[in-house]
């Protein structure tokens, strides 16, 4: 157990730097984007969290793991509130974000403003453009499930949402 | 506090709370396996909806008077303990579930199963566009963040109507059953019970009678692309948002109620 003398807000966000999301664990929470503020009062630490998709069941362990990581760091009084409005949008992702996710095998959801009714996905094994969805759902209600057409890898596509 | 706002929230929740029972009983059942991935993350995105609704609900129960509370028809309805969104899922008898008849209705085939969410799912769509711009802040906030889930229901059910109708001879066949079947309970989606009618006026809800044309032209698009006919105007039945259900309801809360009725409190 590691005591902080006094708690702000820099600190806070560093170590939800290091919570991670559980189905998806080479990005953070906040690659994801979704936490939305950091709040110090007096003696309460609040976290004000957004869901990506209404029914994410990851939502509660996210939860957890940050309260956790907190207590870790000597966080006494923690309140995790989740908030609907402004609604998730992948555009809160981060870049760092998207580019772990491609590394890790997950092509990374496009821009919304510039994503057209039947985007262009890019291959993360061999960045080929030539891929073909297979299914409009896949493992997680985040993803969809791809095929390239070249190396024949399938793959998660991180839906733009 | 507002009991037409606490009974309209209610009908919000249920209706996808049943729905998400229904289409969740296809896991490891579907045709395929991306198929049966598919219509069980629908479920899961209208369980998270329902979740959302319920809890609402529950916020607005516990701060309504005492008195008011008697007036709603609720489980362990003393005024003191609050409640919930795990007792009113759990706890509430058929009669106080004010779901739409059409969820309810059995799953049928692939094809019944499909027509019931794309017809939901394009008057959901069109409700939650309105719903986005409530007087009421939450409700607002839960359309805005339903109605991308949703776009994605009405693209992969409406996709699917017009493969399996203009498909083969045998699943248009199914197809055009599932329609005869289930069209009789469209009709209550677009007939506002008192509490509708007194959340549109207060601004808080929607007038569900104006989504019914553009819910039409939509339907009608469909079923022109899956080559299947548009039913006549025939006898709508109605009473689901009012509590008096089919048949169907009843089994469908015995399975989804269990655990909560056999072992009161239960949590894992």
């Amino acid at each position: 157990m590691v005591t902080v003398t006094t708690i702000t807000a820099e600190k806070t966000w560093q170590i939800l730097s290091t919570v991670c999301d559980p189905e998806i664990p080479v990005l953070s929470v906040l690659d994801m984007g979704i936490i939305r503020d950091v709040k110090i009062n007096a003696d309460e630490t609040e976290i004000i969290i957004t869901p990506t998709y209404s029914g994410c069941p990851a939502m509660d362990m996210i939860a957890m793991n940050i309260r956790l990581a907190l207590s870790e760091h000597g966080y006494k009084k923690i309140k995790i509130t989740s908030v609907l409005s402004p609604a998730w949008t992948t555009d809160w992702m981060s870049e760092a974000g998207k580019q772990k996710l491609k590394d890790y095998g997950i092509a990374p959801p496009n821009t919304r403003s510039d994503d057209p009714s039947d985007p262009v996905i890019e291959c993360p094994r061999c960045h080929s453009p030539n891929t073909k969805c297979l299914s409009e759902f896949g493992s997680t209600a985040c993803k969809a499930l791809y095929q390239c057409n070249d190396c024949k890898e399938p793959f998660d596509y991180f839906k733009c949402h | 506090m507002n009991n037409s706002l606490i009974n309209y929230t209610l009908h919000l929740a249920d209706t996808t709370l049943i729905l998400a029972q229904q289409n969740a009983a296809w896991c490891g059942h579907g045709p395929v396996l991306e198929q049966d991935i598919a219509i069980t993350n629908i479920s899961l995105d209208l369980l998270g909806q329902s979740r959302n609704f319920y809890q609402y609900a529950a916020l607005l129960i516990n701060q309504s008077t005492p008195s008011e509370r008697m007036l709603l028809s609720l489980p362990g309805n003393k005024p003191i303990n609050p409640t919930d969104e795990d007792q009113l899922a759990y706890l509430r008898k058929e009669r106080e579930f004010k779901n739409l008849l059409l969820v309810e209705q059995p799953n049928g085939d692939w094809g019944q199963t499909i027509l019931r969410q794309y017809l939901f799912s394009q008057y959901q769509y069109l409700l939650f566009e309105k719903l986005q711009f409530s007087k009421d802040e939450q409700l607002a906030a839960i359309a805005v963040k339903s109605l991308k889930e949703t776009k994605y229901h009405v693209r992969w059910s409406s996709e699917w109507v017009i493969r399996l109708g203009d498909g083969t001879e045998e699943s248009k066949i199914r197809i055009g059953k599932a329609v005869e079947e289930l069209w009789r309970y469209t009709g209550e989606m677009f007939v506002s019970t008192k509490y509708e009618v007194q959340c549109a006026t207060d601004g808080t809800g929607i007038d569900c009678s104006l989504i019914k044309d553009e819910w039409m032209q939509k339907i009608q698009f469909v079923l022109e692309e899956a080559t299947l006919p548009i039913p006549a105007k025939a006898f709508m039945q109605s009473g689901g948002k009012e509590g008096i259900h089919t048949e169907h309801l009843g089994y469908i809360l015995t399975e989804l109620q269990y655990l909560q009725r056999a072992y009161p409190n239960a949590t894992w």
